[in-house]
């Protein structure tokens, strides 16, 4: 399989991944380790919290997210890691058994002013489930070798 | 935990410590981001980072078990007090989130954080919405993570 490089990623669409199921167990799992919090953990506390019933932590669905775009292209991309992440919105909750889609766009893709063998590519990735509903919405982007410095 | 009318702009609280071993980052990595730098101290050392790195997400998501685990001793200091407790809601989102400098196996950071800004929700009457820096800080004092969380806060007082 030929690596993607800089080259490979232009403004606009770039892609949609998926299903990723998730099942209770995950959820229940990550939040136990991570963000043990009764509205990720407990069904009764979850029923009161403002999300109306057992969510998955929002680190849980940004780590997936990571997952699903490993799946989707970075784990065949020449990627050299991120810098970070300009806005990630939550916009609706994670539940037991959901189905996740992942949309990936290119926002923005130029070279590095002060690495010009890497490109930085910014990418607008949307989660949604099978009922169509967007969960959340990340900006960011990721440092990629140009073509001719990943094949150097 | 504290309500909204309790929190003050810029108050700064360090809220824990974590030590990443090469097994967790490992395991976090095989989960969420399976990258061969976050996976092998060879590729590790290769890459950018310069030795195994934890992915961004674990470090984010250590930073929030130590955030809740903070609100747990707070909230149980507030009880033994006789206090009311407040249970804060969930989060909108974050923004500038900078991984600044790799998290490499071994290293143990130190969490902080500050508020920055705080308003009412105009929607929902019954909470605030509250911005703090959570910033990570490595055993060299170098800072290598950070970012500004957002958080609904319960207000003690709603519509006063």
């Amino acid at each position: 399989m030929t690596t993607l490089t800089f080259e490979d990623f232009k403004p606009g669409r770039f892609g949609t991944f998926g299903p990723r199921h998730v099942s209770r167990e995950e959820i229940l799992a990550f939040a136990a380790e991570f963000d043990p919090q009764p509205m990720h953990l407990d069904e009764e506390a979850a029923k009161k919290s403002m999300l109306r019933g057992l969510s998955g932590s929002g680190w849980h669905l940004g780590s997936l997210m990571m997952r699903m775009l490993f799946d989707g292209f970075i784990g065949r991309t020449a990627s050299l890691g991120a810098p970070g992440v300009n806005e990630m919105r939550w916009v609706a909750p994670l539940r037991p058994g959901d189905d996740l889609t992942l949309d990936v766009d290119v926002v923005e893709a130029r070279v590095s002013k002060s690495r010009p063998e890497t490109g930085i590519v910014t990418f607008k990735s949307t989660i949604r489930n099978a009922r169509g509903e967007m969960l959340c919405e990340m900006e960011a982007p990721i440092m990629i070798s140009r073509r001719d410095a990943a094949s150097a | 935990m504290r309500f909204f009318e309790d929190i003050e702009i810029g108050a700064r609280r360090e809220f824990g410590s974590f030590t990443f071993t090469p097994e967790d980052i490992k395991r976090f990595a095989a989960q969420f981001d399976p990258q061969r730098f976050h996976l092998d101290e060879e590729e590790g050392r290769n890459s950018l980072f310069g030795g195994l790195a934890a992915s961004g997400w674990h470090v984010a998501s250590v930073c929030m078990k130590l955030l809740v685990a903070d609100g747990k001793r707070l909230a149980a200091e507030a009880a033994a007090r006789g206090e009311q407790v407040a249970v804060w809601g969930p989060s909108p989102g974050f923004r500038e989130l900078r991984w600044i400098r790799p998290v490499l196996a071994g290293d143990t950071i130190s969490f902080t954080n500050q508020v920055e800004t705080k308003r009412t929700s105009e929607k929902r009457p019954e909470w605030g919405i509250l911005q703090a820096r959570n910033i990570g800080v490595n055993q060299r004092n170098e800072v290598v993570f950070s970012f500004l969380a957002t958080a609904f806060v319960p207000r003690r007082n709603p519509g006063s």
